[in-house]
């Protein structure tokens, strides 16, 4: 073992021991709760296959993200997570060529009906991308546009202001609404980014490596959020930072060429994971 | 060599002083160059303003052409210039702004498109005569709309409908896609994310496109004149089915007559035309900064 893989295993053992001190005192969760948590899983995909052209970048995914937990997907660069991500809010449909096959359920949806509206399903999953990207307008219209063009009854202002609040963002921006959302910083931004989804009130929350750009502070901003959030939503990120997905998620999925290697409670993979690869990855080892 | 201080490891050979003396060379050349075509545009600005200032008054502005070179105004050309430029821009921009957000956002990449994206812009580089006789057949005699505003500003549209669509497209291509991704992961539809996002994003450098393009429109002249807009019109244009004169060819027509005092009145008259493309420009200019200012 090389002394910057052993400096690996140490952190990682570290970050292990510190886990259960920090946000999350529930993540001991029984065999049985995982057991019930997947029987009721909402958001299902089974036999995904996901191609570019004659490229397939995710080969046959049998997955079930348990509603109102943090499910974490991981594995190497080009592995498909993002890809398998994207398929389940329809936003493969905006790259040429993609083509998704097999059945992606949310609740009674198949989200890839003919009769179902892509629109629909957007409304029910949102998401959220790597790079924060506000529309260029004000703080304000960045949030309150995508409920008015969707007829929002309720108070606009009030909404927006929930909204913030509820994305810890609301005392750093509430007198200064009415600027630009391009004067935030990064880590404002993509609270805003956040902040926006949530408005909409989906159901789901995908979340594309959404701390990637981050500094570490705005980065724990994000994950105490996500902690909060995951009472009322369900919540998939993909991560590069197996501390990231060690800290807030309560599943996590390895994903490595296009398959699925393994999916269990996060202190599994992270601790006793039952394939060497799933191992190799978390400590460090490939990747 | 160069100076100790400036070397680094010794497996490089910088060689600044020389790359520092290319630099110099290229920036210096490039003002030259940029400082030759304005003065050749300052020398015709001169040029133009010492013989034609003196012809320029408010009875130049309000009389109608005259055989006279004292009582000869633009008032008919003049208002047919305007006639003409505001009919153009109402025709040729939406239709050249939907073009370019049809072929941008909504079409397939398939080989008819990259056909139609090819040929318009071979379309940008046809000589406008070619519109002219095209205007002439197709409006004026075909659909019977007779020499008028309306066949006039029909003809400069298909003249400057390239510039705009390729403008356009440029602007919407550069608008970024993580817009659009975003408006969509909103629920929102492909409209809504055009129109509130993307068009706003372009605008200004849709805006751009339009200045050029009418620039050019309200400057031409064998087209218009293949359509019939006739050399003496002493009327000012009431309607878009009336027939009309343009700055331009007014300017053309006192060019080529034989008293002397005509040349002062082309020299006036260019001075008109380009003070109404100068107020033309400076309102898209305005409006041009105000959705830059939206977008920021």
């Amino acid at each position: 073992m090389t002394p910057v893989d052993e400096a690996k295993k140490i952190s990682e053992k570290e970050l292990m021991n510190k886990r259960p001190k920090s946000t999350k005192p529930e993540s001991n969760i029984s065999s049985g709760d995982k057991e019930n948590d997947l029987r009721n899983a909402e958001l299902k995909g089974e036999g995904v296959v996901i191609s570019y052209g004659a490229d397939q970048a995710v080969k046959g995914v049998d997955i079930a993200f348990p509603s109102n937990k943090i499910t974490a997907v991981i594995g190497p660069s080009g592995c498909g997570k993002s890809t398998l991500l994207r398929a389940f809010n329809r936003m493969n449909d905006f790259i040429l060529g993609a083509k998704v096959e097999g059945s992606l359920m949310y609740k009674d949806m198949d989200l890839y009906d003919k009769n179902i509206d892509p629109v629909e399903v957007r409304l029910r999953i949102g998401m959220v991308f790597q790079k924060p990207n506000p529309f260029p307008k004000t703080i304000f219209k960045n949030i309150a546009w995508a409920p008015q063009m969707n007829g929002y009854t309720g108070d606009i202002a009030e909404l927006v202001e929930t909204s913030l609040k509820r994305a810890a963002l609301w005392n750093e921006v509430s007198d200064r609404l009415h600027d630009s959302a391009l004067g935030l910083s990064g880590g404002q931004q993509q609270r805003l980014c956040i902040a926006r989804s949530l408005a909409m009130k989906p159901e789901v929350l995908l979340m594309d490596e959404p701390c990637s750009a981050l500094d570490p502070v705005s980065t724990s901003h994000i994950e105490d959020l996500m902690l909060e959030l995951k009472e009322q939503y369900t919540i998939v990120i993909v991560t590069h930072n197996m501390q990231q997905a060690a800290r807030v998620s309560d599943y996590t999925a390895f994903m490595d060429s296009g398959n699925l290697v393994e999916f269990d409670e996060t202190s599994t993979i992270f601790t006793n994971p039952k394939e060497q690869r799933t191992e190799d990855y978390v400590s460090g080892r490939f990747g | 060599m160069s100076s100790p201080e400036y070397s680094s490891a010794p497996e490089f050979n910088s060689r600044l002083e020389r790359r520092r003396a290319f630099s110099t060379i290229f920036k210096n050349s490039c003002a030259i160059l940029s400082w030759l075509s304005i003065g050749v545009l300052g020398f015709l600005l001169v040029h133009i303003f010492s013989s034609g200032w003196e012809w320029i008054s408010f009875d130049f502005i309000k009389n109608a052409p005259s055989r006279m070179p004292h009582k000869a105004g633009l008032f008919s050309a003049l208002m047919g210039t305007i006639w003409i430029i505001f009919t153009t821009a109402a025709i040729a921009i939406p239709v050249g702004v939907s073009s370019a957000l049809y072929l941008e956002e909504y079409a397939k990449k398939n080989r008819l498109n990259s056909f139609i994206e090819i040929n318009i812009s071979n379309l940008a580089g046809v000589p406008s005569i070619v519109y002219g006789i095209l205007g002439l057949t197709l409006f004026v005699r075909l659909m019977k709309l007779g020499p008028s505003v309306l066949s006039g500003a029909l003809t400069l549209s298909l003249l400057i409908l390239p510039v705009i669509i390729i403008a356009s497209r440029e602007a919407i291509k550069a608008v970024p896609n993580s817009i659009r991704l975003s408006a969509f992961a909103l629920g929102a539809t492909q409209f809504q994310t055009v129109f509130h996002h993307v068009l706003p994003a372009a605008m200004p450098g849709i805006m751009t496109g339009v200045i050029l393009a009418l620039s050019r429109a309200i400057g031409e002249t064998a087209p218009i004149l293949m359509v019939g807009a006739v050399a003496y019109v002493s009327r000012a244009p009431h309607g878009i089915m009336d027939g009309f004169t343009a700055l331009p060819i007014q300017i053309y027509n006192w060019a080529r007559e034989a008293k002397v005092e005509f040349e002062g009145l082309a020299a006036g008259g260019i001075i008109v035309l380009l003070l109404v493309l100068f107020m033309m420009n400076s309102v898209a200019i305005l409006i041009r900064n105000k959705t830059q200012k939206a977008q920021s």
